[in-house]
């Protein structure tokens, strides 16, 4: 018999023990970015929430405008703007329950300050007066991580030991487009769906890691879409619509607190600022598009909703501002003013205990500072 | 006589001319990392790179260090010389894998039928005001790891010189950019022929009868200061810039510790267990007849680098190579 005749006998038939491990249709992504505002489905929502989420917006603006403005002046080494982001930030925070935990990024000061972090504490790191100035247990805020995707597997770990201890905790972490592509975000994706563990992944597209276009970041039909190859539901959503944000992710913490294991949530966003005040993105974005994404600016979008449906008056733009304004003039206040520090403090926190050589170290740097003199640049 | 015209240029201008160079001469010389490309790197280094000789040739690639140095294995393996940078010292170490379990050792695993010519560039050590993960000096973890050639220049001309070598060696090197050095000048014509260092010595930056400092990148010129300083107290220090700690120069190193008699080692990563540790050893090895003194280590303390506003106490400065200097017990010069 010639191979060819073989091959015309041959009846393909799966391998007996293969079937897929998971219907894939229901964990696919929505076509489209979901939205709310503008359309009818805003309607329905609850008016003092989206009041609530304005006012968090117009804060979060006038935060990333005032500590860009202290970058400036030297008194911030560096900040990271989530200017345009604030969606995402802001709905991120409020849909956690205070038993929840919230795993950030660098870029994610604003939603640390949203869920209760002290402004000034939350920008310590960026500050440069040490790597986390906040205490993550008061209001369960991870400590701002600065290597790209390292919270996540965290984030999956933390969520994952408050089940087997019987809470019913979730855990949100951020992450931005490029760090979808570091192997740890592959790694907890992983754990979290076969653990099914109650994490929530909030993936902020905000179009580049620092100068790369999420072209050359990924081939993936939408970020969201990487959700279903590890067996867990994709959403994807118009992340400078703060409504449609804040209703993905609550759906996404209910899910994951009701025992139905995690989501990847993509919103699609866009970062206004550059980088940070050390990134020129003049030279791999044209003004042009930024512009075009000016005209989809979050907080125009909510406050132009909720004035049309007559739910929010000039007092209440006025008084947000006014909450931002006097945020801002303490953080002002508060950052122009130089921290007082201690560099026996170097010594104090490396191990429960310094060890017999840290000790000698520090009498050394104390002994120098006595004398006036200490390690100069 | 014609007096040439020669204008200071920076550690960075150097260093992009040798990736310009090396491309321009090998087309199988490859550039990539993250924001190497439209960017020129977020240090510039790479400024023009990829304008100039294609994206093939100078590439963005996603955001994954491990997949970076995991992709140039492969391309070494079919004959490509890939240069990878890494963005900050700290976020090489997703690539650690790769780095020890592979490059290092591909070349010793097939008894030399799979060597890899890979140069990994990595920016390193403090003194920027970065925040947290952008100042570590993490040479000790490379020197640690057989298979792997471990440089770093000083000087504008010394960081073309040693790039150019670690590109053309075929042995994989870890090429450490002290990033505080970048905009440091000096007297380099670009337009004159450029010298390529051999991967391995190291030079006396400046000599002296009283002492050796042996120090490395980004502490030289630390240590040349401090050895001015010394000049009023009567010490006449040698400075000894090593360039190359894997493979480690003994010879110059001892040939000066045997010319003075003491030495002290400076280098701003942690003393313990830090590359101050082995180069000690290895002097006291070699030179015990002549040491006066034992061999001392100034480094930074041993602990996780410290925000930008702690970082001056925490750098080997001038004061603190002066004293390990006194230290040495000084007897009269004769
Ligand atoms: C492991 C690691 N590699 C590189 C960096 C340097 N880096 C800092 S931010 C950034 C871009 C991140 O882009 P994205 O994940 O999209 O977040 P975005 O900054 O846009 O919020 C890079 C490459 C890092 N912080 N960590």
């Amino acid at each position: 018999m010639t191979v060819m005749e073989q091959r015309g006998a041959y009846r393909p038939s799966p391998p007996p023990a293969w079937q897929p491990r998971t219907d894939p249709t229901p964990l696919l992504p929505d076509a489209a970015p979901y939205r709310v505002l503008g359309t009818e489905t805003a309607g329905k929502a609850d008016p003092e929430l989206l009041r609530r989420l304005y006012a968090q917006l117009v804060i979060g603006r006038r935060y990333n405008a005032q500590a860009t403005a202290l970058t400036k002046q030297g008194r911030l080494a560096v900040y990271p703007s989530s200017t345009g982001q604030e969606a995402c930030e802001v709905a991120a925070a409020l849909v956690l329950e205070d038993r929840d935990w919230l795993f950030p990024s660098y870029r994610d000061t604003l939603a640390a300050v949203v869920r209760g972090v002290d402004p000034v504490e939350a920008l310590t790191l960026l500050r440069g007066d040490w790597h986390t100035g906040y205490d993550p247990y008061a209001h369960r805020v991870a400590p701002l991580c600065t290597p790209l995707a390292t919270q996540l597997p965290h984030a999956v770990g933390l969520a994952h030991a408050a089940r087997l201890k019987g809470d019913d905790v979730v855990a949100l972490a951020i992450v931005g487009d490029g760090g979808t592509s570091e192997g740890d975000f592959h790694e907890a994706l992983n754990f979290a769906a076969v653990w099914q563990a109650p994490v929530v992944f909030l993936v902020q597209n905000n179009g580049f890691a620092i100068s790369v276009p999420l072209a050359k970041q990924t081939a993936a039909p939408s970020l969201a879409h990487k959700a279903v190859g590890y067996g867990m539901p994709g959403r994807l959503v118009d992340g400078n619509d703060a409504a449609a944000v804040h209703e993905v992710l609550t759906d996404a913490v209910r899910h994951a607190r009701a025992g139905g294991g995690p989501t990847l949530v993509e919103a699609v966003t866009y970062r206004l600022e550059a980088h940070t005040n050390a990134d020129d993105d003049k030279r791999y974005r044209a003004d042009s598009e930024v512009d075009a994404w000016r005209d989809h600016d979050p907080i125009a979008l909510l406050e132009r909703e909720l004035t049309e449906r007559g739910w929010l008056d000039e007092a209440g733009v006025r008084a947000a501002r006014e909450d931002a304004e006097a945020l801002a003039a303490d953080l002002r206040a508060r950052l122009n003013q130089d921290p007082e520090l201690d560099p026996m403090d170097l010594f104090d926190h490396v191990y429960a205990e310094p060890t017999p050589q840290l000790r000698e170290q520090q009498a050394l740097l104390r002994a120098e500072l006595a004398a006036g003199q200490e390690g100069e640049l | 006589m014609t007096t040439v015209a020669v204008k200071p240029a920076t550690m960075a201008q150097a260093l992009t001319r040798a990736l310009r160079d090396a491309m321009a001469a090998d087309p199988s010389v490859h550039v990539m990392g993250e924001d190497v490309g439209t960017l020129g790197g977020v240090f510039r280094i790479t400024d023009g790179l990829a304008k100039e000789f294609g994206e093939d040739r100078c590439t963005d690639t996603p955001l994954a260090e491990a997949g970076i140095l995991g992709a140039a294995v492969g391309m070494a393996m079919y004959g490509l010389r890939p240069v990878v940078e890494m963005q900050f010292d700290a976020f090489a170490y997703p690539s650690f894998e790769q780095l020890v379990s592979h490059v290092a050792r591909m070349r010793n695993r097939t008894r030399g039928k799979m060597p890899l010519p890979i140069t990994i560039r990595v920016p390193y050590g403090g003194g920027i005001g970065g925040v947290e993960h952008h100042s570590d000096s993490s040479e000790a973890y490379y020197m640690a790891t057989p298979g792997l050639h471990v440089v770093t220049p000083a000087t504008v001309p010394d960081a073309y010189g040693l790039l150019r070598a670690a590109i053309a060696s075929d042995d994989p090197v870890v090429f450490l950019e002290p990033k505080r050095l970048y905009w440091s000048k000096d007297v380099w014509n670009p337009d004159e022929p450029q010298s390529v260092e051999p991967i391995g010595r190291a030079v006396v930056r400046r000599s002296g009868r009283s002492a050796t400092l042996i120090t490395y990148g980004p502490s030289v010129p630390v240590c040349l200061e401090a050895a001015e300083a010394a000049r009023a107290e009567g010490w006449d220090l040698e400075v000894v810039d090593l360039r190359s700690l894997v493979p480690f120069d003994d010879e110059t190193v001892c040939a000066s510790v045997r010319r003075t008699g003491r030495a002290v080692v400076v280098h701003e990563s942690g003393g313990f267990g830090g590359p101050g540790g082995e180069i000690a050893a290895r002097v006291t090895e070699r030179c015990f007849h002549h040491l006066e003194a034992p061999v001392l280590r100034v480094a930074g303390f041993d602990i996780p680098y410290p925000p930008p506003m702690l970082e001056r106490h925490h750098l080997p400065g001038v004061d603190r190579i002066l004293d390990a200097v006194a230290r040495l017990q000084w007897e009269a010069e004769s």
